[in-house]
């Protein structure tokens, strides 16, 4: 199990089309993903658990992967976070 | 056997096509199932629906962005519906041999409640999306004909309970020739649309969802409200022949191209459009509108999930007015509430919107917000004539602290040494009963009056435009209306500044003698309606208007009034 502390960058969070592109991408891992924030833990390959959550700009959120492949899952999350999720 | 129906006549032309008919059920009205659920057969018809959602969705998204428009909203129904999380919970009810359709329903349920509670608003708006995919959902495992309106048979007559805006949107309108609809009245927002593309409109047609059928032939008349079922081939006839008249006339505006706007003894009005969006200004210019005189802000903060920036309302104004090629822009500063109702701004909900919290009053409030359109405003002023236009305004201190924060902001791009124009003219719509009773005091803080026909309307009689119950008294022919009209007019003459009018009254042919002779300096119209304008302008001297309007004047009742006016015009 891997895991990484990252801040939310673009201005609206994970709203729908960040999310869903988030969701889509994290998809393709065969590890499992979850994103904890406000000390839940959130399936990230899933856009409605995502949008759910109401991440917000600003928030401290941690991505943990754990499974097959969870290195390069986690980089890529991490990556997407920081870069402001394409926005 | 041909009948006969009849409605509200709300957009003029004649045609006849063949119906289709859209009936929309509640999603939540399901009849209960009592046959036993085979899960291997409901979750076999669920993926079915979910491959058939996606593609169709798919289409329109593309349509959409075809426009223009963007099919984002709907590019995200299709993710949402293939979460896969979403699609376990949907997969595991069945397994429990519940229903497809039940299924869907509690699964989609489920996520609009999470999403409304949320204390986000975008999360919040995110519920209103999942009651759109479950009730499409469900239309499709129903087998029952979903609402695709984007791939029509040419001469198709479209019959429907009520036109909504997403309807709308990914309409083929190019093979629409009627709308018919169950609700809406005159200035409801499918008609003005229908108005707008030139589409004959009848609405408040009761019953015609039962009483016409998919492949019906239907004839319509946009202007008298009638609607006939399955005509005989004397009728077939006498409507193509109103459509070729129809033609004629426009054949004959046509003349008026390029002409000043002036009266029958030589006096020079200005004649503009209203707008919609900077894409409207190619519109207006074709159908040779001399300036725009309403650009309604509203449409670039709708339809989107959070406000636009000074950038985008930047890049839209700075558009329409370098469309205009040096003719005047006066664009209306945001005007929602009301009917206008925009998610993420976390409004509440109100007793009685179109007396609360909006246009004016929102931005008075939430500065921020104000701020950033007038900077957008300002930037845009450097690349040609744009005047701002406050709506909704009841009092003096509503102009003098929009003019203040409009100075603070001037301040600013001064410091920041951004172009603007420094004498920018500050205008505002008069659309209020309190507005028009202090005319004379708004009219010396201001530099131009425009007056708002369809608010003021229904603000001096108390009805709601959008009620047909009421409707009969939501008249400009109201003596107490057109006593305001004259008045705010007068005022405007007094103080030296011009008065504008932009609401539907603008374009009305029995009304433009009575605006001719109160002195109306401006008419602002729909695109279409520019040329007709102008040709009925083009008939009056001022003398025989004054006649006209002492006349209508004098009189007692609406019906009198608009009967007189029938008469001599």
């Amino acid at each position: 199990m891997v895991s990484k502390q990252v801040t939310v960058v673009n201005a609206q969070g994970f709203h729908m089309r960040p999310a869903g592109v988030f969701a889509g991408e994290m998809g393709k891992f065969p590890c499992d993903i979850n994103i904890i924030f406000n000390g839940k833990s959130v399936n990230a390959k899933s856009l409605m658990n995502i949008i759910a959550a109401c991440i917000k700009c600003g928030s401290e959120i941690e991505i943990v992967c754990d499974g097959e492949q969870e290195e390069e899952a986690l980089a890529k999350a991490v990556e997407m976070v920081e870069s402001g999720l394409g926005e | 056997m041909s009948h006969m129906l009849k409605g509200i006549g709300a957009s003029r032309g004649a045609a006849v096509g063949t119906a289709l008919v859209i009936k929309e059920r509640p999603a939540d009205v399901q009849e209960k199932r009592t046959d036993p659920i085979d899960p291997k057969t409901e979750l076999a018809g669920f993926e079915n629906a979910v491959q058939t959602f996606c593609a169709k969705t798919e289409k329109m998204a593309q349509k959409l962005d075809e426009t223009g428009a963007s099919g984002e909203i709907l590019r995200g129904h299709i993710l949402m519906l293939k979460d896969p999380f979403m699609l376990s919970q949907i997969t595991e009810q069945i397994q429990n041999k519940i229903s497809a359709v039940d299924a869907v329903t509690a699964t989609c349920n489920m996520f609009a409640e999470i999403f409304a509670a949320a204390d986000d608003e975008l999360t919040r708006q995110r519920a209103a999306d999942v009651q759109d995919i479950k009730t499409r959902l469900i239309h499709i495992l129903n087998g029952e004909e979903e609402t695709d309106l984007s791939d029509l048979p040419e001469n198709t007559v479209l019959v429907v309970g009520e036109l909504t805006p997403s309807m709308t949107a990914g309409m083929d309108s190019a093979h629409v020739c009627a709308i018919v609809t169950e609700k809406g009245g005159k200035t409801s927002h499918c008609a003005i649309l229908a108005r707008a593309m030139r589409i004959p409109a009848v609405l408040s047609a009761a019953g015609v969802t039962e009483s016409i059928q998919t492949g019906d032939l239907v004839a319509v008349n946009g202007g008298t409200g009638e609607v006939q079922i399955a005509p005989d081939a004397q009728t077939v006839a006498a409507f193509e022949k109103l459509k070729a008249e129809f033609a004629e006339k426009e054949a004959v505006l046509q003349q008026f191209k390029g002409k000043p706007t002036v009266t029958a003894d030589g006096k020079v009005k200005e004649l503009f459009a209203n707008i919609g969006s900077d894409r409207d200004v190619q519109e207006a210019m074709e159908n040779d509108a001399e300036g725009i005189g309403l650009f309604r802000t509203e449409f670039l903060f709708m339809d989107r999930n959070a406000l636009p920036t000074e950038e985008e309302q930047f890049s839209a104004y700075r558009a329409a007015v370098t469309g205009l090629k040096g003719k005047p822009l006066i664009i209306r500063t945001l005007d929602i509430g009301g009917d206008k109702e925009i998610p993420y701004l976390g409004l509440k909900k109100e007793e009685n919107p179109f007396l609360g919290f909006r246009a004016v009053r929102y931005c008075l409030q939430n500065t921020d917000v104000f701020k950033t359109q007038l900077r957008a405003i300002l930037r845009a002023s450097a690349f040609g004539d744009i005047r701002i236009m406050l709506p909704l305004v009841t009092c003096v201190e509503e102009v003098e602290n929009a003019k203040a924060l409009l100075h603070a902001v001037q301040e600013e791009l001064i410091a920041e040494k951004i172009e603007f124009n420094k004498e920018i003219p500050i205008g505002v719509m008069i659309e209020t009963p309190a507005a028009c009773l202090i005319a004379d005091l708004l009219s010396r803080q201001v530099d131009f009056f425009s007056i708002g026909t369809n608010d003021l309307t229904q603000y001096i009689m108390a009805a709601d435009r959008g009620n047909a119950d009421v409707e009969y008294l939501y008249s400009v022919y109201q003596p107490a209306v057109l006593r305001g009209i004259q008045h705010i007019i007068a005022c405007a003459k007094e103080a030296g500044i011009p008065a504008g009018m932009c609401g539907e009254a603008a374009a009305d042919p029995y009304l433009i003698p009575l605006l001719v002779a109160f002195g109306l300096d401006e008419f602002s119209v729909s695109s279409n309606a520019v040329l007709e304008v102008r040709e009925q302008i083009s008939r009056w001297t001022v003398d025989a208007a004054h006649e006209i309007a002492d006349k209508a004047l004098a009189l007692q009742t609406e019906q009198q009034v608009r009967e007189y006016l029938k008469t001599v015009v």
